[in-house]
Parts: structure tokens; sequence; C-alpha cells
């Protein structure tokens, strides 16, 4: 709460003045009422004098109160909506931030959906009660000032309002007491419910495709019933509290009445005070209750805050050096001894090392599960390893800057990302240099010119969030484009034209060694014609590097490298062999019925 | 036709048909509405209760000739302490009925709406933002729930506590109250117009929140792209403006609603002094008590407050009125791809075969059909053969695949299965016979195990381990940290590509379907564990109908038969090796690239 007055100092102070200045008005419009009374109403209905004077200024004032009213609420909800609404920015602009900069690794460990949540309805929670704040300060003001206005009137009376007024609070403190763990449980739950429907809609296809949309109901139903009940505990403090509020001033007002007939009658008072202060207890009536928002919004605040302060504090342990690294042309790429692991005491990698020569290209084989998008990433600096180093031209990529990396290598990942962006936007991603003569090569390099040229509006084509418009080989050559047109010096490949069918492969693969002078390549492959590409091959199992050398080395050498790319082969070989058996048995059976 | 395209053009329906239209949707609401107006309108006469005793008070216990008379007054606080007794526990009970049935019927809806969206069709839901598709099932229902418990009653009893003020006030003097209703009359007006206006703004406040979320969900799903690429500041860049827009049109609703809101005011104020005035001459007259004209005094301002907070409130309607529409246009949206549901029939026993009868199919574009992606496909695959669907990139396997799934439906001509038309199929019937795997192996952050249990809920841990040693992979799932009881991660992702795509694949087994749909749903698997996956699959899909959609080719070769469809158009069928003999033919084209490739 203090850092969002400290945030926003002006906007705080405009909302109070104005609160305040609505509080005095109130104050004011209490004491002209009791003065109205004395000057016209007690006369009028006793047949004193009334004067047209004094009737045309008693109007003009109580006029002239409520265009101040106006210009106070101005000030008061002006200001506090816009304080509001500007701490709510700065906080998603400083969380979205966050997530930007924090490594993958951290990213990998929360749940899309609860980030969502942290950078909107917990954002908007921790500032939930500042826009009823200012309010609540002209309150304790008005409330203050209203003591002050009893005791001038009579100490009875003002202790009348000594009686009413704490326990109002106190009301107010038990109440936000009370609240508080309901409030962190019903939002604690609306994540949890985010996170399913988040989830849920992410395998819409999978759901629909197996027909589980009772399940999935079933599943999201019994979390929104949870949600429900808290929300129905929260009601019902809420449903038990607010009549409480309510009634608790009309009884001061009564007991003012009481006891301001008793001042009275021994003379200590006349009739337009006794007005006067019970109109006080009316129109404070709802005021206070101000008081009690802020409070009762707190707990959820503070919850709310605890999780935005949770993303903001959180540290990656990745962060880029200030090298940026000399020279041009193909890079070098070197594993030393990388260890790595995503969970403690499971090791992905163990010891692995081997070197990519600039301007040679490797391919990285091996069985699925055995590390080797594992690999793809360290080598991105995407992640970092456990033990050992990862190097481009001999320096540790811990040293380097971000856009020194980002320049120098380019991962294409198995699983193809789209922006929301048009072809262009999501080629070329504005980064320096990258002009439309650079998109057009890459994407013909890619093979994906055809297809962007029969797009209606070519490379100004919208593609919509996550490129749902193209077909998975179409995203996948488009995110190949995108790292050509960077013309990085060390292009990784996971797998990445593995929904490219055979004849495009072909194609992508010829125009990639005529254009692949200055570019190290690693690439992760199965097929041949890959592999083929590669000057040497490292086949990895179980996250170590069984063998590194030629194709035709392994081959020869290393069975299981020899069982994984002859696979299709031996497969029909086998297919052939059983056709040549069926084949013999029915000869041989129809032989025997000839015989029989 | 986009989903988003039909909640956005935000049809200018007033607040009140959206209202009555939700209420329809959610009879829940109106169970014991009548009992709890009862309590609501017991709980309001205690707001007019105070004035009513200063009225009594000052006629009778002050206006005494020797003073006050403290008996009188006495007996008068105490008979109203005990009314406001009584009224606060009528407004106890009232609000804990009403929160009680208006969040059991917005948890409902909301379940409802969730069920909804995943009876829209795929192309419904990728039209839609996945962002916006949650906001629905969350902001959306948080707006409304937060309006109920914040202004709904706030509403009631203020709308309550007008009439019964008004009721009193002309009970003491029907001028006075003629010239409190004149000098409101404008300002209602004003507030109204004023209404109208704060409602678009809040519809475009939702809407902004929808690309702030979309944005926000785009950077942190592809967190790794953009760090790859270094490209955070643009992408910063996008989300900062999303969020500013948000904070602008947040001002802008915020400027309307202030401006209504003082409208309210200065009709107080002009109200207040007119009562003086006309009061004033009415006293002279001898028209009306000194008591009643000071209790007068009280009840504009009990006039006053529920005016003022009415409009608050109502502002805080609009609000929710936006979300609540906005889950209407949802739940009213017709799955075009629909259900028969009780109309419909089971698909007969047995092996399936399937019929394809001039389908043609054209993707929307813009609520348009676009280029047709199918042209007429004619074919009959019989039951129990394995077919392989090949052809390039783009040349409409994928769509004939979701056809033949009933993801979508053709526009033209129609499929059937052993003789009945998909779309008089049950879906219960259907997704229970027809599997489909398709090529993102999602998988839902929970182990290995429950994931393919997603399939059979009932599935023994005994089957579910023979089902991985039938399909050849035990070996793999043992070889997991955790074996079965591994953790996937969110969408799978704690596992590799190729590892998602086995357990999606045994998801498909364990479903037990007689038409098995295999959408390339090996393309990330290593060649020798597709292999041995391709001939284990082959021995437990033998007796059922099996289409595999492929460009790896070794799919095709140990095929039954292998279709080649081109341009929307099949051009060859038949098996493997016939489908060689013609060597200018597509597929041996396809066929000769792959042996490059492979060899």
């Amino acid at each position: 709460m203090w850092r969002g007055i400290r945030d926003e100092p002006r906007l705080f102070a405009v909302a109070v003045v104005g609160s305040c200045l609505f509080g005095a008005l109130v104050i004011g419009q209490a004491k002209v009422i009791g003065w109205l009374v004395e000057a016209l109403v007690v006369p009028s209905t006793t047949g004193g004098d009334v004067t047209a004077g004094v009737m045309v200024l008693g109007a003009s004032v109580l006029i002239a109160m409520g265009l101040g009213r106006v210009l106070a609420i101005f000030g008061r909800r002006l200001g506090a909506g816009f304080m509001q609404f500007a701490l709510q920015a700065k906080y998603r602009h400083e969380v979205t931030r966050r997530y930007l900069q924090l490594p993958v690794s951290w990213h990998q460990r929360h749940a899309t959906g609860t980030l969502l949540s942290n950078a909107n309805s917990d954002v908007e929670a921790a500032w939930f009660p500042v826009a009823p704040l200012p309010f609540a300060v002209g309150t304790v003001f008005m409330l203050i000032v209203s003591v002050t206005v009893l005791f001038a009137v009579d100490w009875a009376l003002a202790l009348v309002g000594l009686v009413v007024f704490p326990v109002l609070f106190v009301m107010n403190v038990v109440f936000s007491r009370r609240m508080a763990p309901r409030q962190a449980h019903a939002q604690h739950m609306r994540a949890e419910v985010a996170a399913i429907a988040h989830e849920s809609f992410d395998g819409a296809l999978v759901v629909k495709t197996m027909g589980r949309e009772d399940l999935e109901t079933r599943r999201f139903a019994q979390r929104a019933g949870e949600l429900r009940d808290a929300l129905i505990s929260v009601g019902r403090l809420r449903g038990l509290f607010d009549p409480l509020m309510e009634s608790l001033p009309f009884l001061g007002t009564l007991l003012a009445l009481l006891v301001g007939a008793w001042r009275m009658k021994q003379g200590a008072i006349e009739f337009e005070q006794l007005v006067q202060v019970t109109f006080l207890f009316t129109v404070l009536a709802f005021p206070v209750r101000a008081i009690g928002w802020v409070l009762g919004d707190l707990p959820r605040s503070v919850a709310g805050w605890d999780r935005v302060e949770h993303v903001l504090q959180a540290t990656g342990q990745m962060p880029y050096g200030t090298a940026a690294l000399p020279g041009s042309g193909a890079a070098e790429l070197s594993f030393r001894n990388v260890d790595f692991a995503y969970e403690p005491a499971q090791p992905v990698l163990h010891d692995v090392t081997f070197t990519v020569p600039a301007g040679r290209t490797v391919a990285l084989v091996g069985p699925t599960g055995s590390g080797k998008s594992t690999i793809a990433t360290l080598a991105a600096r995407l992640l970092d390893p456990d033990q050992g180093q990862v190097a481009l031209d001999g320096a540790d990529v811990r040293g380097l800057s971000s856009a020194s990396l980002a320049a120098t290598a380019a991962l294409v990942p198995q699983i193809a990302f789209v922006f929301d962006d048009t072809v262009r936007g999501n080629v070329a991603l504005d980064r320096p240099g990258v002009d439309d003569d650079r998109v057009h090569d890459a994407l013909a390099t890619a093979q994906a010119d055809t297809f962007v040229a029969r797009l209606p509006e070519h490379l100004d084509t919208q593609l919509g969030e996550r490129g749902t418009s193209l077909s998975g080989g179409q995203r996948q050559r488009l995110t190949l484009a995108r790292a050509l047109a960077g013309q990085p010096r060390l292009l990784v490949l996971d797998d990445a034209t593995s929904a490219v069918d055979p004849r495009v492969e072909a194609r992508i693969l010829a125009s990639l060694r005529g254009s692949v002078q200055t570019t190290t390549i690693l690439v992760v492959a199965y097929r041949r014609a890959t592999i083929a590409l590669a000057d040497e091959v490292v086949y990895i199992e179980s996250g170590r590097v069984v063998a590194t050398g030629t194709h035709e080395r392994l081959l020869a050498t290393v069975s299981g490298y020899a069982d994984l790319v002859t696979a299709y082969e031996k497969a029909e070989e086998e297919r052939e062999r059983e056709r040549v058996y069926d084949a013999d048995a029915a000869v041989a059976a129809e032989e025997e019925e000839v015989a029989a | 036709m986009s989903a988003s395209a039909v909640t956005d053009t935000g049809r200018s329906e007033s607040a009140w048909a959206t209202f009555r239209r939700g209420v329809s949707l959610s009879p829940e609401l109106k169970a014991g509405l009548a009992g709890t107006l009862g309590l609501a309108l017991i709980a309001m006469i205690g707001r007019a209760a105070v004035p009513v005793a200063v009225q009594q008070g000052i006629d009778r216990g002050l206006g005494g000739q020797n003073g006050p008379d403290m008996g009188v007054i006495a007996t008068i606080v105490g008979i109203t302490a005990l009314i406001l007794v009584v009224t606060t526990a009528c407004g106890y009970f009232m609000m804990r009925r009403l929160f009680t049935v208006s969040e059991t019927a917005l948890a409902n809806i909301r379940v409802r709406t969730f069920r909804h969206i995943h009876d829209l069709s795929m192309l419904h839901q990728q039209s839609e933002r996945r962002g916006t598709m949650v906001s629905r099932v969350t902001s959306d229902v948080d707006s409304i729930t937060q309006f109920i418990q914040w202004g709904g009653v706030i509403l009631m009893v203020n709308g309550g506590q007008l009439v019964v003020t008004t009721i009193v006030m002309a009970f003491y003097s029907w001028q006075l109250t003629l010239v409190v209703l004149a000098a409101f009359l404008p300002a209602v007006i004003v507030i109204r117009a004023f209404q109208k206006r704060l409602s678009g703004a809040y519809a475009e406040n939702r809407r902004r929140i929808g690309v702030m979320l979309g944005a926000i969900s785009e950077s942190v799903v592809g967190a790794s792209v953009i760090r790859a690429y270094g490209v955070s500041q643009r992408s910063g860049a996008k989300l900062s403006e999303t969020i500013d827009d948000y904070q602008q049109a947040q001002r802008r609703a915020m400027r309307i609603s202030v401006t209504s809101f003082s409208t309210g005011e200065i009709a107080a104020a002009l109200a207040l002094a007119s009562v003086v005035l006309v009061g004033v001459r009415l006293g002279i007259a001898g028209q009306i008590t000194l008591g009643e004209m000071t209790a007068f005094l009280f009840l504009v301002t009990l006039f006053i407050q529920p005016v003022q907070i009415a409009t608050e409130v109502l502002n805080e309607a609009q609000n929710a009125v936006a979300g609540w529409r906005r889950l209407l246009d949802v739940v009213d949206l017709k799955p075009d791809v629909a259900d028969p549901a009780e109309n419909g029939v089971h698909l007969p026993d047995g092996p399936l075969d399937i019929s394809f009868e001039r389908v043609s199919f054209s993707y929307p574009v813009d609520g348009e059909p676009g280029p047709r992606v199918l042209h007429e496909v004619h074919l009959d695959i019989p039951a129990k053969t394995r077919v392989a669907v090949v052809g390039e990139t783009g040349s409409g396997k994928t769509t004939f695949a979701k056809l033949l799934t009933r993801l979508m439906d053709p526009s033209e001509g129609r499929v059937l299965l052993s003789g009945t038309p998909l779309t008089d199929v049950r879906f219960a019937s259907l997704r229970s016979r027809v599997v489909m795997v398709p090529q993102d192996g999602f998988l839902f952050d929970a182990t290995v195990a429950e994931n393919v249990r997603f399939a059979r809920p009932d599935l023994t841990d005994v089957e579910l381990e023979q089902a991985f040693t039938d399909l050849g992979l035990l070996d793999w799932v043992q070889g997991l940290a955790h074996g079965l009881d591994t953790p996937v991660g969110e969408r799978g992702e704690a596992l590799s590509v190729g590892e998602r795509q086995l357990v999606a694949l045994a998801r498909a087994y364990v479903a037990d379907p007689d038409l098995l749909v295999l959408d390339e749903a090996t393309s990330a698997v290593d060649p020798a564990t597709e292999v041995r996956l391709q001939r284990t699959l082959d021995a437990v899909t033998r007796g059922r109908t099996t289409v595999a959609i492929a460009h790896r080719l070794s799919t095709a070769q140990s095929a039954d038969e292998v279709i080649v469809v081109d341009k929307g158009v099949v051009i060859q069928r038949g098996p493997h090796d016939q489908l060689l003999t013609a060597p200018d033919s597509t597929y041996a084209k396809l066929y000769a690239s792959w042996l490059e490739q492979t060899r």
C-alpha cells in the first residue's frame, strides 16, 4: 500500500484532497441544515418571521456546497481510479518484463495459467484497495472533525460519537481478520480454476478426439464447486458484517436523539444543535464503510501482492555476460564435460564432450529420449549446464551478451512457435539488418516461399495466435526461415523438419547445402539424407556420447547407430522375407491341396 | 466464421435483455427468490425507521410544554432499536440466501460454458484466442460474482429504500415529495444517457483485457523462442502496448462513470435546496409540522444516498453485464459440429468400413468459404484394412483425417462409417469407437499413467503395464525416472517430443477403438523405435481399421493400401508395390525421394 502511494504520490494527493474536501462539505452540510432549521423551519412552523433573503441565501449555500462536492468527487474518484489503473499497468509492465527476462528453466517450472493470473488478477487484487483508500483517509479526517464538532456542541453527545465510531473501527478490524483466510482461499481457488481451464482448452483436440468432454467437465466442475464454496463462505461473512455496519450508525443516531433530548431537558443544548448532531450521524453512516472496504480487501490485496512479488523477486540464475564474440563467419561450437539434469538426481546428460568445428556440419543422432533436444537447447544457451562448459569460438557462452548470443546462434526447435503477427514480423522479428530481401531469401531456402506467395497478403498476412492457420509443416518452414534470416554463425536444427514431407525436405536440404558456406550446423536428425549432409556424426545414448566419427565409420563400428539408421531398410528386408515366406507357404499349401 | 467475430460485434443489446437472457439460462437464480425479496423488504424498512423516529421524537417528545418528555423519547428509541435489530437480522438472512443461490447458479453456468467451449468445433476453438476462452470461464464469471457480492445487494436494498423512503415522504407531504422527484428527474434522464456510453466503454475494456491476456500468454508460451532470438525488447514493446491500451480504456470508462455520478450529486443539492424553500412556505401555511419537516430533511438524504449508490452500482453492473453478455454469447453459439445425442444412432458393432461420398471441404475465411482443400473425394475403405494416406504438405491429408473423425463436417458430400452417416452418430458412440492420435501429442500435467488413463479411467495398473508391453514400450517406460508415475510436466514438456508421442499412442491404444486414425503420430520418434512400433501396431491393430497419415513412407510400405492425395484430390490408390509399378507417378516420386533421404 505504501509502495503504491510512493509510486503515484501526485494522484494520491489529488484524491486525498478531494476526499477531505468532500468530508468537510458533508459536515458543513450538517451544520447548514441545523442552521436552516433554526433560522427558517422553526420560525415557519411556529408562526415566526421568515425573510426571503435568508431563504435565498440558504438555498444558494446548499447548491454551492453541492457543486463543491462535485468538484471533490472528481478529485477523489478520478485521482483514486487513475492511481489504481496506473499502478496496475506499472506492475503488469514489471511482471511481464520479468517473464521475458527469466530463463527458460524458470518458465519450465511454472504453469502458464499461473503466470497469466499473476500478471492479471493478482496484480488487480494487489491494487484493488487503492481505489477506496483516499475515500477512507478522507473519512478518517471527517470523523476527527466530527468528533471535534461534537465536543464543541456538547460533551455528552461527543461521548456518543466516541462510543459509536470506535465500535465501527473494532468491528472493521475483526471483520478483516476473519475475512483474510477466506479471501486468500478464494483467490487460490480462482487460480486453480483458471489453470484447469487453460490446460483443458490447450488440449481441446485430445479431449475431443478421445470424447472425454464429460471427464474434463467433471474435473473442472469439482474445482468450480470448491471455488463456489469459498465464495459463499466469503459472502456469508460479508452478509453478517454489512447489515451490522449499516445499522450501527442508525443506532448511533437513536442514541444521539436519546442523549440529546436528555441534554435539552437539562438546557445544555438547543433544538437545532440536536438536529445538527443527529443529521451528522445519518450522513456519516455511508462514508465510514469506506474504511471497511479498504480493510476488507486488504487481505486479498496482500495475497495478490505476495504472488506478484514472487515473480518480481524470482532470480534467474542465467544472467547474460557482457562480452561480444569477435570475428565473423562460421563459429566453432564445443561441449566440454557437460552434465545436465532438469530435476536434481535425474541426470539427463553425463560428461558430454564434442566439438563442431567452424563451418562444419555435425549430425546429432540418438534414440528417442536420449538427450538430443537438451543438447540443442544448451547449445543455444536456453539452459546452462550443471557441470562443464558450452563454448562458442572458445568463449564460454555464459560470458556472452544477449545480443551477441542471439546474433551468433539460432535454434530451430522441434515444435514451431509462431507469433500472432504477420509473416514478415515472424521471420524478421524486427532484427537490425533483416530487410525484405533477406526475408525472401530465407523463405526461399526454407522452401516456404511458395506457400507464402499463395497467402492472401503475402508477407503482410496475419498468422493469428500460434499461427493456427498454417499446417504443421508450414509452421516449421516458417521458423526455419526465421533462423536463416538472421544469418547465424551457428545454426542448431532440432529435428526441425519432422512435419515436412520428404520431397520438400530434400529441397530444403539441397538449398541449405548451397548456402551454408558461412554457417556451422548442429542438426538433430534421423534421416539418412540429413545425416549425409553432415561431415561428422555424434551418436548419443542415454545422455552419453557413445561415438563420434563419420557416418560410414559409425555404421561399421557402432551397432546401436547402425540399428537406428538402417531401421527402415531392415524393416523392408524383413517384410520382403515375410512376403517370400508367405508366398512360399501359400504355394506349399496349394501344392498340398493339389496333392490331397 | 470466427467465434470472436460473433462475440465482438457487440449487438447493442440492453442490459435488461442480457439480464433476462442470463436468468433464463440460469433458472436456479430464481430459487427462493420470493423469500429473499421478502427478507429484503423487511430489511429496507429499517432504513426508514430512524427518520420516522426523529419525526415522532420531535413532534411528540421534544415539543412538549415542559421541555422534552424523556419517557416518550425512550419508548420511541426503544421501539426503533428493536425494529433495527430485527431488520438487521433479516438483512443477514437475505444476503446469505442471495449469495448461496447466486454463487451456485454462477458455478453452474461456469461449468456449462466450459463444457460448451469443448463442444464447439475445432475450427471455432482455433479461431478464438486461448486466453479469451479462458477468460470466459474465469474473469467474466468473476465480474458477475463480484458484482453480486458487492453491488447486487446494495442495488436491491437501495432500490427498496428508494421506494420505502418515497412512501414515507409522500405520507408526510406529497407536495415536497413531488419537489424531490422533480429535482431528480432530469438527473435520471442524463444518467441513463451516460449508462449507454459506459456500457460501450466497459465492453471495450473487456475486449482489451482479452488482447492483453493473449499477448501475455504468447510471451509466456513462446519464452524460449523469444530468448533464443534475443527479441524480448520486441515482445516486451508489443506487450506494453496492450497493457497501456487497457489502461487507456479503464481511464475512459472511469471518466464517464464519475461524470455520471456527479449528475446525481447536483440533483441532490437541488433537491435539498428546493425542499427548504418549498418546505418553509408549507410551514408558514401550516401544512407541515416541525418534526415532519425535520424528518423530511433526513429523508431527502436517505433518498439521495440510494440514488447515488445505485448510480455507482449500476456502473459496476455495466461491467458485470458486459461479462455476462460475453458468456451468454459463447453459450448461445451453436456448435457447428453438433452431437445428435439422443436423436443419434450407435455405430454398428464390429470392424468399421469407411466411405467418402463426393466430399469437398473448404476452410472458412472471415466467415466465407475459402479455397477448397478437398475436391469431391469419393472412396471406400473396407473394414479391417490398414491404409496409409500420403501426399505433400498441404495436399489435404490432415483435413481428410479431421473429416473422418468428425472434428469437422464436409462442406459438401458426406462421410459414412459402416453405412451410417457420421452426422447421425452419437458422439458417445463415435468417440469410443473412433480415436485419432493428433500430430501434437498433447499431454496433461500429470503422470504418464494418468495420461494414459485419460482414455480409460478404469484401467488397472496391471492392464496399464500390459498395454505398454503390447506396444513394446515397457522398457522405455521403466527407464523413465519414476516409471509410469513419472510426471510429464505442463503440456508434457518434461518429456521429449518423441516420448510425448509414445504416451499419446499408448493412450489411443488403451481406448481400444475400431477405427484408429494416426495423424503423423510418430513423426518425432527415432526410426528404430518407429519400426518396432509399426510392427507391434500392426499386430495390435489387426482386426480393426487403421488410417495413418504419414510422410515417413515406411508406414506406407507396411500398409495394406496407400492412398495418395495431391491438391485435395485422390490421385492414386493401391498397395505400395503396385503403385511403384508406374515409375512416373506421384507416389513413385515421393518414394524415390524418401529412399534418397533414408538410404
